[in-house]
């Protein structure tokens, strides 16, 4: 019995804007199960007055100098899109049509 | 057609609830986590780099001076700061963000639990702040293809990522019950007074024109001794006066809502400049979900405290001290000072002053004249276009005699409409007060002439009469004589 549904998979997708067929919701739903499960073994460990964990290098305060530093050019900066318009980066409509 | 009720009667039964979420463009040199420069006006795409363009590798690293600049915020909005802290991403898709997140802050923001009090109509209001934290702010878009420039309808959108990656702080106050009829009111007067707490510090030029100052309004209303009702947050409140009508619209339209019996949705709507209406966004799209996590490329900030004490002991003098400064010197009462302050005029009476006029003399055309000329356009009184500089010269020609304050609105008129210095306008448009007594005596003799009745009351001693000699002789000179000095020619010449 799969711990996370088809929908939540799908719903996954749509944030991730990814499109997935009808079989790779199914795919991905045992997949996914499969890695919580994994994860459940770490869960078994007592984690009690430990903190979580988000950066693996104890470092704390890096900072940088408010010194301006060269940008890239702009024809640089452009050559990364996939279209520009006069000196802008050109992307598709943001609202749907009937938006 | 969405309807409204009265305001007044809306109030009277119901409770708004406000709060504010304000985002302030810092003027660091650099961008919050790269070097490229955020000079405003850049040609398009010219600041940018692999950092904050979010090229495959980039690492970004925090800007010294811009967590200074929060910690500085925080400290002056009376907020606790933390001992540790971080960023984290706030992931969604938007042309205008090419990391497909943002570094924002979300659990562990840099400062919070402050205040700010306000005063309005006497009362003072504490707002309590929530958090103030850290964050990016996002490209420009410009919409093509639709209508004006509008994102509805464009077929294609064009993008400057100059303005991606400036520092952005967010200061999200509490929620504020206990308004009542002020909440326009409240709300305006704490964005005027973060607004110029952000200023004295020095960290950001707060223009909310130029939207280095940012506002979103969030109401409800509920029935008196009811829980709180559902909020709208009304984005784009572009100035001070826009505050005030985003709130005020909000309770009309709402409480018509709930007159009829319907519900309020918990939605984001626009505010519309022209018509001081808010208008729902019309996206429908699901829940918003960020999935929020800890940003792993950004190391932790424990900002220690002998560093948040020197920035604490570097703190210039706060708007309220300077206020209350002000007041002393300018010699004004409270409710006098209050006016100065509701009408955002401290900045301009300081400088006028500054420039020569006494301060009676600056509080006079302020408050008077020009604030009477904002109102007629719905401006704010300083986008008039006329400088302290020039209100302390006009003021110094009207205590020389050279204008009276007849001639010195005419003069006002000219100086709005582009024509110059006052002293110019009043020379161009020939507006002098005639000193010239030989020229007054003998407008004076004619209008004896023209009217013996009336010149025979005056010999009789009816001095009240010399009114109608002295708007004679105002008359021919076209309102230019003083009429103090006219009175006293045409006295002498009668008795």
């Amino acid at each position: 019995m799969s711990t996370i549904s088809r929908e939540e998979v799908a719903h996954l997708a749509r944030l991730a804007r990814l499109e997935v067929t009808d079989d790779e919701l199914d795919a991905f739903a045992g997949q996914l199960d499969v890695i919580l499960e994994s994860m459940k073994t770490l869960a078994e460990v007592n984690t009690d007055g430990v903190q979580p964990t988000s950066h693996a290098v104890p470092l704390v305060n890096v900072f940088r100098e408010d010194q301006p530093q060269p940008s890239l050019s702009r024809e640089a900066a452009l050559s990364g899109g996939p279209d520009t318009f006069e000196d802008r980066f050109r992307v598709p409509r943001i609202l749907d049509e009937e938006a | 057609m969405t309807k409204l009720n009265d305001y007044d009667k809306a109030v009277e039964t119901y409770e708004p609830v406000l709060g504010l979420e304000t985002h302030i463009e810092l003027d660091t040199n650099t961008k919050m986590f790269c070097g490229c420069s955020t000079v405003f006006g850049a040609e398009p795409n010219t600041q940018v780099c692999p950092v904050c363009l979010a090229l495959p590798g980039a690492l970004p690293v925090a800007n010294r001076a811009a967590v200074e600049a929060t910690i500085k915020i925080g400290l002056a909005l009376n907020c606790h700061i933390a001992e540790w802290t971080r960023f984290a991403r706030k992931n969604y898709f938007y042309p205008d963000m090419p990391k497909n997140f943002q570094t924002s802050q979300y659990e562990e923001p840099l400062c919070e639990e402050g205040y700010v009090d306000v005063v309005v109509e006497g009362r003072e209001y504490r707002v309590e702040i929530e958090r103030v934290h850290l964050e990016e702010d996002t490209g420009k878009t410009l919409h093509v293809g639709g209508a004006t420039g509008r994102i509805h309808g464009a077929t294609e959108s064009l993008v400057d990522y100059n303005r991606a990656g400036i520092p952005l702080v967010e200061i999200v106050t509490k929620p504020v019950p206990g308004t009542g009829a002020l909440a326009p009111e409240v709300a305006r007067a704490y964005t005027a007074e973060l607004r110029d707490i952000v200023r004295s510090l020095g960290v950001s030029d707060v223009r909310m024109e130029q939207g280095s100052l940012r506002c979103d309004v969030n109401l409800s209303l509920n029935l008196p001794g009811d829980g709180w009702g559902t909020r709208t947050e009304t984005k784009n409140v572009n100035s001070l006066r826009s505050v005030e009508r985003a709130v005020r619209y909000e309770v009309r339209r709402q409480s018509a809502l709930l007159d009829a019996g319907e519900r309020i949705f918990q939605e984001t709507r626009h505010f519309q400049e022209t018509t001081g209406e808010t208008r729902a966004g019309r996206s429908k799209e699901e829940a918003t979900d960020y999935r929020y996590f800890p940003e792993p490329d950004l190391a932790v900030m424990e900002p220690s405290r002998a560093w948040v004490e020197e920035l604490r002991a570097g703190l210039p003098e706060l708007p309220r001290k300077r206020r209350e400064r002000l007041q002393a010197s300018w010699s004004l009462g409270d409710k006098e000072m209050q006016s100065v302050v509701n009408a955002d005029a401290v900045d301009l009476i300081e400088s006028t002053v500054a420039a020569g006029a006494t301060p009676s003399g600056a509080v006079k055309w302020w408050l008077g004249e020009l604030s009477r000329r904002a109102n007629e356009n719905g401006d704010e009184l300083g986008a008039l276009q006329i400088t302290p500089a020039q209100v302390a010269q006009l003021q110094g020609m009207v205590d020389d005699g050279r204008l009276n304050d007849k001639l010195a609105r005419q003069v006002i008129d000219g100086v709005l409409a582009g024509e110059g210095d006052p002293a110019d306008v009043a020379a161009k448009r020939g507006l002098e007060v005639v000193s010239d007594t030989g020229a007054l005596e003998a407008a004076v003799e004619e209008a004896i002439s023209a009217n013996p009745a009336v010149a025979d009351k005056i010999r009789g001693g009816t001095h009240a009469a010399a009114g109608v000699l002295i708007g004679a002789v105002m008359k021919a000179t076209k309102g230019q004589a003083d009429a103090g000095t006219v009175r006293q020619i045409i006295l002498d010449k009668l008795s």
